[in-house]
């Protein structure tokens, strides 16, 4: 909290500061044909602030913050930016503001070095009109420098991890000295480590007098890094408070309007009868992988990311080739099996990046759903088109999808939604074991506990849950036991009446 | 299937979607047709119809093809050549004396080989299709000029020339071939779990790989099928002009290519309709006999054809542009 505020309660109870904010949004009206996106909301911020921004998806976060980008503009209300009222109505015009925004997914040029990355659209020239290729590097290097960053500034992004990424970006938004910078979603793609680095940085933009808005998913790191958070819900302004002063339950039910009187819903059972055996597994990237499922179980895997916890996962699925090794579902092998037949098996894999490896973007919902299970409706040139639709509507239905109709293209759903298609089409071929990797990941709370409650359903019915996840609390409040990677082997397989955050970490960070 | 009480709703709903589906250029088709008739006499005889139609039947059989193969992800720019390497093949196999079922089978099978090739490179490497295909494109038609010493053959077999120039109840023999292939496409892409299969591969590829799908033989099977439609295309121009020439099909793939973008599907792959296709080759062929029967000068044509394809894809981009705005 930085500290030169003075704090006021409103009499709503809201922690309202009104001293020298350096931003300050009020009354923001948006309407987008036939919705509200936007109604009444406010928001402030202050300078060497983190201000996290809470809601579910369709919340209305990210129409506030295109408003603030300059990328939508609002219908009514007023942004002060240092106490003077600015009009935003373009990109550029909230950069000339100082106002920055690094978007969930990166937009830096991959095959440009990073110091072509911080001038893309404003490269310094020399008299002749060519491009001052020194002046460029010498200032990117600089730049990194001032940021604590070792990183050559001839480095192609493309060579750099996700977290360094990142950092550029954040180079980038201070090199068009931005008063305001906005972080959606940040560390929906980092290993907790990379988190740590990136907190790290936001700590020195905020000592340097800038402030942070810090859209997240995640409410464990709001306690870390946060200051203050709003919460928003279906486009309007819940509260505002200092988070530590208000506790998780407080805040998810700001968001839900309603208490989440159980948000992991799990009701563990005894698993004894073995389904899945994995003895010695070694692909390119894992080595001696060793580990048994029991049916019903829900087995955790932690670990860091390049820890090899997906790539274990896609060896036994046949994506990746296994080199030796051997996995025995009821004791028949399936190493050296296609994909296509594993899942006749009865596996399937929920994969981790939802955009790139499981949606088909511009297909139907019902197409998404029914893809693995053709069989089931098609043969030869014959279209079951009642069976489809009835395969299609179980599960959207099962798994509470929310959307216009069966035919919308997946791509206009929320991530939540995508994810519950995604799920649902696997639940389709009735697996019996089923791999989740990252299923949460960056979907909003709802969706989050409704997943969990499909996951304790399957597991109460016998089917068997893989869970690779990087999000702890999930893992322990999950699993019945949690197998922790490191350096592409397993170190440890904890039941969940000795695991703890401790315990995980110290075996995930062995090699 | 033929569920008594929904086939008449079923039929008008996917007429309905049909028609939303592919406003402009229906409009941009009947626009034309409208001008042409205005300026000609002859353009609505039923003599011009049917040379209509059986000039398209080539473009078309190629453009069918290549909508599973855009839908797919894919490119395929040797269909030209096959044209070329199968019609001087075929012209030289009958005037051999060899019996024409068994010239036909050998043609085919050669659009086919070819096409594996293609499909072989492509599903196994990450070599781009554009660049697989364009070298294919270059060595097909090289062998052809290799094969005949860069010269015309003539095919004087009446047997063989009826079936390009021949007629079944009035209708040409090639339209009626075109009749099989179009239904043959459309049943694969709508009916069939590889029409399923290769929508998913052309819009998500990798996600493809994580459902079980073969990518390769999907892949393989596209340019398979290109080939072989190729070689049709190939024949059917040699029955017709009455000879194998090396210099057939120049350029072919491109208004095949272009054919399919005006119907509608995406050049990165994951969406078309072989539907849309049709209208998109009519509209192509009709400009070629719409701009002969209005005596326009043969380069104003060229110039012509490109600047209605450019108005007609740049008029989809705005509706789309409208649509995903409004969503």
């Amino acid at each position: 909290m930085p500290a030169n505020l003075n704090r006021q309660h409103s009499p709503e109870g809201d922690d309202i500061l009104t001293q020298n904010a350096l931003l300050k949004m009020e009354h923001i009206h948006k309407r987008f044909p036939g919705v509200y996106a936007l109604r009444d909301v406010q928001l402030e911020l202050l300078p060497g602030e983190v201000h996290a921004i809470l809601g579910e998806n369709g919340a209305g976060k990210s129409t506030l913050i295109k408003i603030l980008g300059g990328i939508y503009t609002k219908e009514k209300g007023e942004i002060y930016i240092d106490g003077q009222e600015v009009n935003i109505s373009s990109v550029d015009d909230a950069r000339a503001a100082g106002v920055s925004v690094i978007h969930q997914e990166l937009v830096l040029v991959p095959y440009l070095s990073i110091a072509e990355n911080i001038f893309l659209g404003r490269e310094p020239k020399k008299k002749s009109g060519l491009l001052d290729r020194d002046r460029m590097i010498r200032e990117a290097k600089k730049a990194l420098a001032d940021f604590g960053l070792s990183l050559s500034p001839e480095t192609v992004i493309a060579d750099l991890n996700i977290a360094q990424q990142q950092m550029v970006e954040i180079v980038k938004a201070i090199s068009f000295n931005a008063k305001i910078i906005v972080m959606d979603e940040p560390t929906s793609s980092l290993a907790d480590k990379e988190v740590e680095v990136l907190f790290e940085s936001v700590r020195r933009l905020t000592a340097r007098g800038i402030g942070i808005i810090y859209i997240s998913h995640r409410m464990s790191e709001l306690g870390q890094i946060a200051d203050r958070v709003t919460v928003m819900r279906d486009g309007e302004y819940v509260g505002t408070k200092v988070v530590k002063d208000v506790t998780t339950d407080e805040l998810i039910t700001m968001m839900v309007g309603r208490s989440l009187s159980r948000y992991y819903t799990r009701t563990f059972n005894e698993c004894t009868e073995n389904v899945l055996e994995v003895k010695g597994l070694c692909s390119n990237k894992v080595h001696d992988v060793n580990f048994d499922l029991k049916k019903g179980e829900i087995l955790g895997f932690a670990g860091l990311i390049g820890a090899g916890r997906s790539e274990t996962m896609k060896a036994i699925f046949g994506i990746d080739k296994v080199t030796a090794g051997s996995v025995l579902l009821n004791g028949q092998e399936l190493r050296g099996k296609k994909t296509k037949e594993i899942m006749q098996f009865g596996i399937g894999l929920v994969p981790e990046d939802r955009r790139a490896e499981g949606i088909f973007p511009e297909m139907s919902i019902k197409f998404n759903i029914t893809l693995k299970v053709l069989q089931e409706f098609m043969k030869g040139a014959h279209v079951d088109y009642p069976k489809e639709d009835s395969i299609s509507d179980a599960f959207t239905s099962r798994l509470a999808v929310k959307a216009p109709s069966s035919e919308t293209p997946i791509r206009s759903l929320s991530g939540g939604n995508q994810q519950k298609v995604i799920f649902g089409s696997w639940l389709a071929m009735n697996p019996k074991v089923i791999i989740l990797d990252e299923p949460t990941r960056g979907i909003d709370v709802g969706a989050k506990s409704e997943i969990y409650t499909i996951m304790n359903e399957l597991a109460r019915e016998g089917v068997s849950i893989i869970m690779v996840s990087s999000d702890l609390p999930e893992v322990l409040n999950m699993s019945d036991r949690i197998a922790v990677m490191s350096g592409g082997t397993i170190t440890a397989i904890l039941d969940r009446t000795e695991a703890t955050q401790e315990k995980i970490m110290q075996n995930a960070v062995q090699y | 299937m033929l569920n008594t009480m929904s086939t008449p709703a079923k039929l008008l709903g996917s007429t309905k979607a049909y028609l939303k589906r592919n406003t402009g250029i229906l409009i941009g088709l009947l626009a034309i047709c409208v001008i042409i008739t205005i300026n000609s006499k002859s353009f609505l005889s039923q003599d011009n119809i049917m040379n209509v139609l059986r000039q398209i039947s080539t473009n078309m059989y190629l453009a069918s093809a290549m909508t599973m193969v855009l839908i797919a992800g894919g490119i395929d720019l040797s269909v030209g050549s096959v044209i070329a390497l199968t019609g001087v093949i075929s012209g030289t196999l009958v005037m051999a004396g060899i019996p024409i079922p068994l010239v036909i089978i050998i043609c085919l099978a050669i659009g086919g080989v070819c096409g594996s090739v293609n499909g072989f490179i492509i599903s196994r490497t990450t070599l781009p299709p554009f660049i697989v295909t364009f070298s294919m494109m270059s060595i097909l038609r090289g062998a052809t000029y290799v094969y005949t010493g860069g010269t015309t053959v003539r095919v004087d077999n009446r047997t063989f020339i009826n079936l390009g120039t021949g007629y079944l109840a009035g209708i040409p023999l090639p339209v009626l071939y075109l009749l099989v292939v179009l239904v043959v496409v459309f049943i694969i892409l709508n009916k069939t779990r590889l029409g399923r299969h290769i929508y998913a591969i052309g819009g998500n590829q990798k996600a493809a790989e994580f459902s079980g799908i073969s990518v390769r033989g999907v892949r393989m099977f596209v340019y398979v099928f290109s080939g072989v439609m190729g070689s049709l295309a190939g024949m059917v121009l040699c029955a017709r002009s009455y000879s194998g020439n090396p210099v057939a099909g120049n350029g072919a793939e491109m208004d095949a290519i272009a054919a399919v973008v005006l119907g509608g599907a995406s050049m990165a792959g994951g969406y078309g309709y072989i539907g849309g296709t049709m209208i998109g080759a009519l509209i192509i062929g009709l400009l070629n006999n719409g701009l002969n029967l209005m005596r326009i000068d043969s380069y104003w044509q060229i110039i012509l054809k490109g600047v209605v394809i450019l108005v007609a894809v740049y008029v989809d981009y705005v509706k789309n542009l409208k649509k995903n705005k409004s969503n």
